[in-house]
């Protein structure tokens, strides 16, 4: 098949990066760490212009997988296979596209830096990864693979309390995704293979599937991250260094909604219909718990991340309005929550280089000292808050319709957490921007440079061309989206039939 | 398979080993201590070519001496590994041994010994060539953890170690009687013909006290007592020693007693490996997290991965051996890296041995850092590593089986072991490093290096080894 090669180098192209980060000569001199970083960041680079040619050879209308590659790995129905839909292609777009941005964020990192530079290209690796492989196996190779780089970003390079935030990060998830290992090998032993593009047409029997359910659903609820397995995240984001809390926030977050969509939903349709009120009602509670838990935080990174569970909340609620609008929107507002927390938390980064606090009280009046940056964090704030004409605005508004259609009750509720997040956003964006300066060491404190504004600028305009044209990202995900849904949809009216 | 009275092909490797060993040792009572040097590098050839003739496929397998000794496709891959293990620790006691001024040509002759033992284990069809082989590996394991029999600590290990190997020698020998008297023989064959589904009780006792004697040379809870003491008292080259060939020996014969002479009561050995399986481990997992000596510490991760290992063997299907067998050669490739890894830690000549001493070493040292980690991440099960997919052949073969609940308890446990051997990755990359360990040794360093390098590159051909497992656990069905 033409183009054939194209993920697998995606998989490649960082680790070429982190090899030759590798031969550099050992030290912390000056030229190492220079080499290093633009050795990263050229590597990121490449393997975003080369996911630009993967897009550009995908086919949107068509539903199914493209750019399929099928290896022998295990000797028995275990691939090596690859490919990309209409789902899983924005979020490889979003990886490639924010890893540039991350590097870039991390210029200022100045121990071990050839370690850090390897660990986040192997991250990449790792994360574009689980989005393209088409074999379960595969899968949990990469998911659970993502957490050797991660705990080793945020434990050594994190700040003060970043050994709990790293075990915390790491023990949570692993517990949570050893019980998917289990469901993976009970769908292999049924099926003969791992092979994804099979057991998406394979119908698992109502009971079994309730108990894979389960175990796909502990991982992904501890990935997402929803309430009450949600503890881990602010952690993490707190301790984590800049570049780390963006990719956690922008990526890894995503892997739990992706694994929703491609695993749950078509593979268990009968038992998501029966546990979607324990989704709606998790949902529902973190939209609204979280949200007032961020409204009373002082740690800017902590209300963000507590913003993130929020959001995520209206995801899981739009994936489990099981129509096409609710699942639309959740990826959307996963792909749109990618660039805007990204940013937010670069944002924060942005502070955090200049007076090493993250506390809000640190902060106030930088709107007279910093013009630039109170326009991008006005923008990134809004769109946090869902503004219309911000790309936040089109994936709540798509998850609430969704919801409505499915169960009033649940957007009512969920509603209210619009209003929240206005509230918590706007508070922390008043306190640290607006106001006198009282603080004597921001009064020198300096406006955005060349470097900050190069990765704010692109997130900024995608942000806003995403919220007045959506189209992009909508067409290309709707004919997976319209397929899957379909699929459930019979899937649900066959074991009807049969029960009755 | 061909059977016959005396056949030396199907023996060659056992002879060779034996009659080496032999002029070994009368090479070194004539040349007293000096001959330390000689005698480990002549063993470290002579095991080489051991294991060359172990693994020579053009050398017939049959079975020989009426019934009682096997060469398989299972023995050849068993024994590969087992002499594997012995030839690296021999290797790596080279440096040790003369830093400590315990070199005495007596070590590598024991372990050659030990080795004999393991291949007569490996190969046994019989209670009497199993005993046999078992008392000559153990023997000259009580010799071996009193080494260094001036330390109060390698006295107590080997006292302790004597004590308890010799009460589960004991209950071995017990058992084989019991099973003996009810089935009216000693051969694996004729006993599986003898013993089907209607049980006597006989069998079952016998049946358990034999597996007892086991579970004690693998170090299984709950006849694991012995695992700390011994792996911490022990100098670290005998440690590695236990916990590499002896633990792959016993726990093939485990596999082999089994499947060759009880496949009729399957049931019920079955649920005695999982209740071991379960028990070892859960206390694998959580007696390890308070340990702050290396050794210590290695003891109780390698009884919770021998717990791991049985469950493939309580899956009772050939794809549960497959596995015990993938299992067995992943851990024995992480247990002698991770081991030359703690052969390296010392300062000032002198071996430290506390989890602290690691300290800041991504910073003293990245590259062993970095291979430390890789063996820590790899015995945690954390993917792409190899020991991911050891764990997951495990796994896989009792989830087929149905063992579910033994399956969560499993992969719960491993989630939980996960946190000490992170602690150790904390040690070494966040912690603010310690005086750096004196210059690496170049045994060790590629012994780690290598091993790191497998657990590393399984990912890209599993299927080599896996097929070859496959192989192996199809003849004992």
């Amino acid at each position: 098949m033409s183009g054939s090669w194209i993920l697998s180098s995606l998989l490649i192209l960082p680790l070429i990066g982190c090899v030759c980060i590798l031969a550099l000569p050992t030290g912390n001199s000056e030229a190492t760490r220079r080499n290093a970083r633009w050795i990263a960041l050229f590597a990121t680079l490449i393997t975003f212009v080369l996911s630009l040619a993967a897009w550009g050879r995908f086919d949107p209308a068509q539903p199914g997988f493209q750019l399929i590659e099928e290896h022998a790995w295990f000797s028995h129905g275990i691939l090596y296979k690859l490919g990309v839909d209409g789902i899983s292609m924005p979020f490889v777009l979003l990886t490639t596209f924010l890893m540039p941005i991350a590097i870039a964020a991390s210029w200022g990192i100045e121990i071990r830096v050839k370690e850090y530079m390897i660990a986040f290209l192997a991250l990449e690796t790792l994360m574009i990864g689980v989005f393209v492989a088409l074999d379960l196996v595969l899968f949990y190779l990469f998911f659970e693979g993502g957490l050797i780089p991660m705990f080793l970003i945020i434990g050594v390079w994190g700040h003060g309390n970043r050994v709990y935030a790293a075990f915390k990060f790491f023990l949570y998830t692993f517990a949570g995704s050893v019980l998917m290992l289990l469901a993976i090998m009970a769908m292999y032993w049924s099926t003969g293979t791992t092979d994804i593009t099979v057991l998406l047409k394979t119908a698992f029997d109502p009971k079994i599937q309730t108990w894979l359910w389960l175990a796909f659903f502990a991982s992904f609820a501890v990935k997402m991250p929803m309430w009450p397995v949600h503890t881990w995240l602010p952690d993490a984001h707190v301790e984590a260094p800049t570049a780390g809390s963006v990719i956690l926030a922008a990526v890894l977050l995503k892997m739990g909604g992706y694994g929703f969509i491609r695993f749950s939903l078509p593979m268990f349709p009968d038992a998501s219909l029966y546990f979607t009120p324990l989704v709606y009602a998790l949902s529902v509670i973190a939209i609204i718990y979280t949200s007032l838990v961020a409204l009373a935080q002082d740690n800017m990174k902590k209300l963000i991340a507590y913003s993130s569970v929020a959001h995520m909340g209206f995801v899981t609620m739009g994936i489990f309005a099981l129509n096409a609008q609710g699942v639309q929107g959740a990826v959307y507002l996963m792909i749109s929550h990618g660039l805007v927390s990204g940013a937010l938390f670069l944002c924060v980064g942005v502070l955090y280089d200049r007076m090493h606090s993250l506390e809000i009280a640190s902060y106030g009046g930088l709107v007279q000292r910093m013009p630039l940056y109170a326009v991008a964090f006005m923008l990134f704030t809004m769109a946090n808050v869902g503004l219309p004409g911000t790309s936040g605005f089109v994936g709540e508004f798509l998850t609430l319709i969704g919801a409505f259609q499915s169960n009033t009750w649940v957007a009512f509720f969920a509603t209210t957490g619009v209003i929240l997040s206005a509230a918590y956003a706007l508070f922390l964006y008043r306190r640290v921007v607006f106001g006198v300066i009282e603080k004597a060491g921001l009064k020198t404190i300096l406006d955005l440079n060349p470097r900050e504004i190069a990765m704010l600028l692109p997130l900024g305009l995608l942000v806003l061309y995403y919220g007045v044209h959506p189209q992009p990202i909508l067409d290309a995900s709707s004919a997976s989206i319209d397929a899957l849904l379909r699929g459930v949809a019979q899937a649900v009216s066959a074991t009807r039939t049969a029960g009755l | 398979m061909h059977e016959t009275a005396l056949s030396l092909p199907v023996v060659l490797p056992e002879a060779v080993l034996a009659l080496g060993t032999l002029l070994l040792v009368l090479y070194g009572a004539l040349r007293g201590e000096r001959a330390f040097h000689l005698v480990t590098e002549v063993s470290v050839a002579l095991l080489g070519i051991v294991f060359l003739i172990v693994v020579w496929k053009s050398r017939p397998m049959g079975i020989t001496f009426y019934g009682s000794f096997a060469d398989d496709p299972f023995t050849r891959f068993m024994s590969g590994l087992a002499v594997i293990g012995s030839l690296v620790t021999l290797l790596l006691s080279l440096e040790f041994m003369r830093r400590e001024q315990i070199a005495g040509f007596e070590f590598p002759v024991l372990i050659l010994l030990a080795t004999l033992g393991m291949l007569m284990l490996i190969s046994a069809k019989d209670f009497i060539a199993l005993y046999l082989g078992l008392e000559l590996m153990s023997l000259a394991l009580y010799v071996i953890a009193a080494y260094r029999r001036h330390d109060l600590r390698a006295t107590e290990a080997g006292l302790k170690y004597f004590v308890l190997g010799a009460l589960s020698s004991g209950m071995l020998l017990y058992g084989a009687s019991l099973i003996y008297g009810y089935s009216g023989s000693v051969a694996f064959s004729d006993i599986a013909a003898a013993v089907h589904d209607h049980r006597s009780i006989g069998v079952l006792f016998g049946l358990v006290f034999v597996l007892a004697g086991l579970a004690f040379k693998i170090s299984a809870v709950p006849f694991h007592m012995w695992t700390p003491d011994v792996y911490e008292g022990a100098p670290t080259p005998v440690t590695t020693f236990f916990a590499s060939a002896p633990k792959i020996a016993a726990m093939a014969v485990l596999v082999r007693v089994a499947y060759s002479a009880f496949p009729g009561i399957a049931v019920d050995w079955r649920q005695i490996i999982a209740f071991v399986s379960i028990a070892s481990m859960g206390l694998g997992a959580f007696a390890a997290i308070g340990q702050k000596n290396i050794k210590r510490l290695m003891a109780y991760s390698s009884i919770g991965h021998m717990g791991f290992a049985l469950v493939g063997l309580a899956a009772g299907s050939v794809e549960g051996v497959q596995a015990v067998i993938v299992y067995m050669s992943i851990y024995v490739v992480m247990t002698l890296g991770t081991f030359a890894g703690i052969l390296m830690m010392q300062r000032d000549g002198k071996a430290v041995e506390s989890i602290d001493d690691l300290s800041g070493l991504a910073r003293t040292d990245p590259t062993m850092a970095f291979y430390l980690a890789a063996m820590m991440f790899s015995l945690a099960g954390v993917p792409p590593l190899a020991g991911f997919f050891a764990k997951f052949y495990v796994f896989a073969s009792a989830i087929q089986a149905g063992l579910y609940g033994l399956s969560i308890f499993g992969v719960l446990a491993s989630a939980v072991g996960a946190y000490y051997y992170l602690r150790i990755v904390k040690v070494m990359y966040i912690d603010d490093p310690a005086v750096a360990f004196d210059r690496r040794g170049v045994v060790a360093s590629g012994v780690l290096g290598l091993a790191a390098v497998l657990v590393i590159v399984f990912v890209f051909a599993p299927s080599l080894l896996t097929n070859a497992a496959m192989a192996a656990a199809q003849t004992l069905f």
